[in-house]
């Protein structure tokens, strides 16, 4: 036999009394358990969302609105290409998807459409420089690169709209859904646009935008076009929420003085204040299962002392000492702290599962890290509700035990 | 083996302070079988708690083989419980929710012992006391009787030199009363020193010198005998249980 073993037997011979701390415990763990799963699927979806709508920070020209931005109205404004590097070479943390762009208008058969330059990821890469601040590795928890199970992966065309694509030729083309129907092109057509030759390499989807009347290719090849120089006249980001919430817009303003930085606050805001409300019930449900779960164990622990004073006061004539008194009621609130955690993390997993879809609108799956998390509160909770109580008993005098009863 | 110089105990009773035991002298050696005799509220079991290690005298010394009790630590004392004292209950103290072989090895798991040496032991001391067909039973499946023999079992397990019992056979019929008292007989003719409170005089008669413990003061030493009925009061024949 070992001292485990007079606990578990004391356990489970007092089972009904040790249920309502148990309940308050399982109940206390398995809501944040849920809470945590669904808050995880949430921001993951949200963020998913977010990704799918494109960039989220804008680096514009001075002089440019957001209307002209939209309307890919920016001809006349232009910054240099040169702030790109200072966004990648910076210590900014958050930045994920930098896209820079260039657009002029052009005609072609008469239509009037925008012809945007874009520079493709393989080329971010292949710059050392750029390459050493590891731009194009999101952040831990920062949403889009990490695939949600039951959400489809986005199709290859809508790279464009996720404003990346991993390569682009000099001379290729991708052209808008307007676009190509007007001039009935095709991929793997070519087309000739103020004097030079493009082979169109996809046709994009509709996206009800100013895209569908526009053709991406080479920022360089834009430029070269122009004329202007290596000058881009907006640089599309992919911020990660988080760190837009702690002042990432400000600190590129910081960062270049002389453009504009704007953020799509409503969307950002919308994912910032379900996160905040999340962790505030948490919070709250955290500080429940402290105080309630908390006051039932010590309420119930107390008891236990009081109904045990003759056992613990035999125990102690036998020789047990104070620690070892202390360690069987301590030895206690771990397993009860155990089993909470384990039976709160089944329940918590399997709530968040059937409720997940119907409260947040995503599909649910169980995580193993709130499985230490709920083990971890509620033993600590257990044990330091506990340790009172505990005490009291091994400092219970053997003789007014042995003789009160 | 047992010295007990200048004792007192006094309790704190709504502000007034009882003396339980008062200006207590003795010697008890190695080998002795001693019954302290005395009505209820006597002092019986403050001498015997005092004794063993469980409450500390007011004034006075306490000595176990030359080793002053209550210049030890709480968890000192309790070591020296484990490893010299068994302590025996009127009221058998055992755990309910452990069976008879769990019960004795209760003492066994505080002393550190293994397992098997556990088990073994147990099973031993329970064959002893003639409980080998009862191992899984748990306490409430005991007659009393066979309480108090799974007690002196678990008394036994870490073999005290010294028994402490408090009225062993209190809440026994006279026949169990008797094997009871047989066994600590045996005990103690085995090597192992005995000090018995009890009431009843005919309890008291087994052991080999009685004490007489009244108001907190010791009335006689050294009897050899108990001492006789006559020489007790009528209001203490009838506290003490003669018929």
């Amino acid at each position: 036999m070992k001292l485990q073993t007079l606990v578990w037997r004391e356990i489970f011979e007092r089972k009904n009394q040790l249920a309502t701390s148990f309940v308050a415990i399982l109940l206390g763990v398995s809501v944040i358990v849920a809470m945590k799963n669904i808050t995880f699927y949430s921001e993951k979806a949200v963020a998913y969302q977010l990704d799918a709508l494109g960039a989220n920070i804008l680096v514009l020209p001075k002089s440019a609105s957001l209307q002209d931005y939209y309307s890919a109205d920016m001809q006349n404004d232009e910054f240099p290409e040169e702030y790109v590097k200072r966004l990648t070479t910076s210590d900014l943390q958050g930045l994920d998807n930098l896209s820079p762009k260039f657009s002029i208008p052009v005609e072609v058969t008469g239509r009037r459409y925008i012809l945007t330059g874009i520079l493709p990821k393989n080329e971010f890469q292949a710059k050392a420089a750029w390459q050493t601040v590891s731009i194009f590795t999101r952040p831990e928890a920062c949403g889009v690169a990490v695939d949600v199970p039951g959400l489809a992966a986005p199709a290859k065309e809508t790279l464009v709209r996720k404003r990346v694509v991993q390569t682009l030729g000099t001379n290729e083309l991708l052209i808008g859904a307007d676009m190509a129907a007007a001039l009935k092109l095709t991929e793997g057509e070519t087309i000739q646009v103020m004097g030079r030759s493009f082979k169109v390499s996809a046709v994009l989807p509709q996206t009800g935008t100013v895209d569908d009347a526009r053709a991406f290719t080479h920022l360089h090849t834009v430029q070269q076009m122009a004329g202007k120089g290596a000058v881009v006249n907006a640089i599309e980001v992919v911020g990660c929420c988080q760190q837009i919430s702690q002042g990432l817009v400000q600190k590129i303003n910081q960062l270049l003085p002389d453009a504009k930085v704007v953020t799509i606050t409503q969307i950002v805001d919308t994912q910032i204040k379900t996160n905040r409300m999340m962790s505030r019930l948490s919070l709250l449900f955290l500080t429940i299962i402290v105080l309630v779960g908390g006051a039932s164990i010590a309420n119930y622990m107390f008891a236990n002392v009081f109904e045990r004073r003759r056992e613990i006061g035999t125990l102690m004539a036998l020789g047990a000492s104070s620690h070892v008194v202390l360690r069987m009621f301590l030895l206690k609130a771990v397993w009860l702290g155990l089993a909470g955690g384990v039976g709160g993390y089944v329940l918590g997993s399997a709530m968040a599962a059937i409720l997940g879809p119907r409260v947040a609108g995503v599909p649910v799956f169980p995580m193993l890290t709130p499985l230490l998390w709920a083990v971890g509160v509620a033993v600590l909770v257990c044990v330091a509700a506990t340790f009172l109580p505990a005490r009291r008993a091994a400092r219970l005098d053997p003789s007014a035990a042995l003789q009160e009863i | 083996m047992i010295a007990l110089q200048s004792v007192s105990k006094h309790f704190q009773h709504r502000g007034k302070s009882v003396a339980a035991l008062a200006n207590v002298t003795l010697r008890i050696g190695k080998g002795d079988f001693v019954a302290i005799i005395g009505p209820s509220g006597s002092g019986k079991s403050t001498f015997l708690h005092l004794v063993g290690g469980m409450l500390s005298p007011t004034e006075g010394n306490v000595r176990i083989e030359n080793e002053s009790l209550y210049d030890l630590t709480s968890d000192q004392r309790s070591a020296l419980r484990k490893k010299k004292i068994g302590f025996v209950f009127q009221t058998f103290n055992l755990v309910p929710y452990l069976t008879a072989l769990e019960n004795v090895q209760v003492p066994l798991v505080l002393a550190g012992r293994g397992e098997a040496e556990q088990q073994r032991r147990a099973e031993s001391l329970l064959g002893r006391v003639g409980l080998s067909d009862r191992l899984d039973h748990k306490p409430s499946e005991l007659s009393v009787g066979q309480q108090q023999r799974v007690a002196l079992a678990r008394m036994l397990a870490n073999d005290p030199a010294l028994i402490l019992a408090d009225e062993p056979t209190g809440n026994l019929d006279p026949e169990t009363s008797a094997s009871i008292m047989d066994f600590l007989v045996e005990l103690n003719t085995e090597g192992r020193t005995i000090v018995m409170v009890t009431h009843d005089l005919r309890v008291a008669d087994r052991a080999k010198r009685a004490l007489r413990l009244v108001n907190g003061s010791i009335q006689a030493d050294g009897c050899a005998r108990p001492l006789p009925v006559t020489s007790l009061s009528s209001r203490e024949q009838k506290a003490l249980s003669i018929n």
